[in-house]
């Protein structure tokens, strides 16, 4: 099954260092789950790209099939899947997101 | 189509039956959950590999009839 979905996420993720498939946009957030991810990292100060699903059926879906994970938002970092809004809340909270982050050279 | 509490713990306990299960409604509307599930099964696998368990033991409900259940996992020693 070829899914343009998956190349295009594979592309985005590649090329950039953190991205946040979420509802809205990191400006207008269209979901509390995402608004606090993106709260987290812009608390952290890590840029990233924040993509909006809700503009993208296909992409929606894409991304749940891709990572076989039900829900947005979804954190990558360096092209791994992080998790979704529990795991970087939980990570946050431990110090472990900053950690990785900071090897990752991403956060001082 | 909203799952009760009882239903989303029968379907964790069906996939780890040694699992400690704690379900709350967190809104009372029987959309908005948190669930707490320890079990032995979660041993040396990530965070992500644990809620997909979870996930996976809902049988595709989650992010559909089932909205919100903010997860919790941990192994159980």
């Amino acid at each position: 099954m070829t899914m343009p979905a998956f190349e295009r996420i594979q592309k985005e993720i590649g090329e950039n260092d953190v991205v946040l498939y979420m509802k809205g946009t990191p400006q207008f957030p269209q979901c509390g789950f995402s608004a606090t991810v993106t709260k987290i990292l812009t608390h952290l100060g890590v840029p990233f790209k924040g993509v909006n699903v809700l503009e993208d059926l296909e992409l929606r879906q894409g991304i749940k099939d891709f990572s076989n994970w039900p829900t947005i938002p979804q954190l990558y970092v360096k092209g791994e899947f992080v998790g979704g809004c529990d795991i970087v809340r939980e990570m946050f909270e431990s110090g472990e997101l900053k950690t990785l982050l900071v090897d990752k050279g991403l956060a001082a | 189509m909203a799952m009760t509490a009882a239903q989303i713990e029968s379907f964790i306990r069906a996939a780890f039956p040694d699992a400690e299960i704690e379900i709350k409604d967190l809104a009372g509307d029987g959309n908005h959950y948190e669930a707490h599930v320890r079990s032995s099964a979660f041993a040396g696998k990530s965070r992500v590999q644990q809620h997909q368990m979870v996930y996976a033991a809902l049988e595709g409900r989650m992010g559909g009839e089932l909205h919100a259940l903010a997860l919790h996992t941990a192994p159980k020693p």
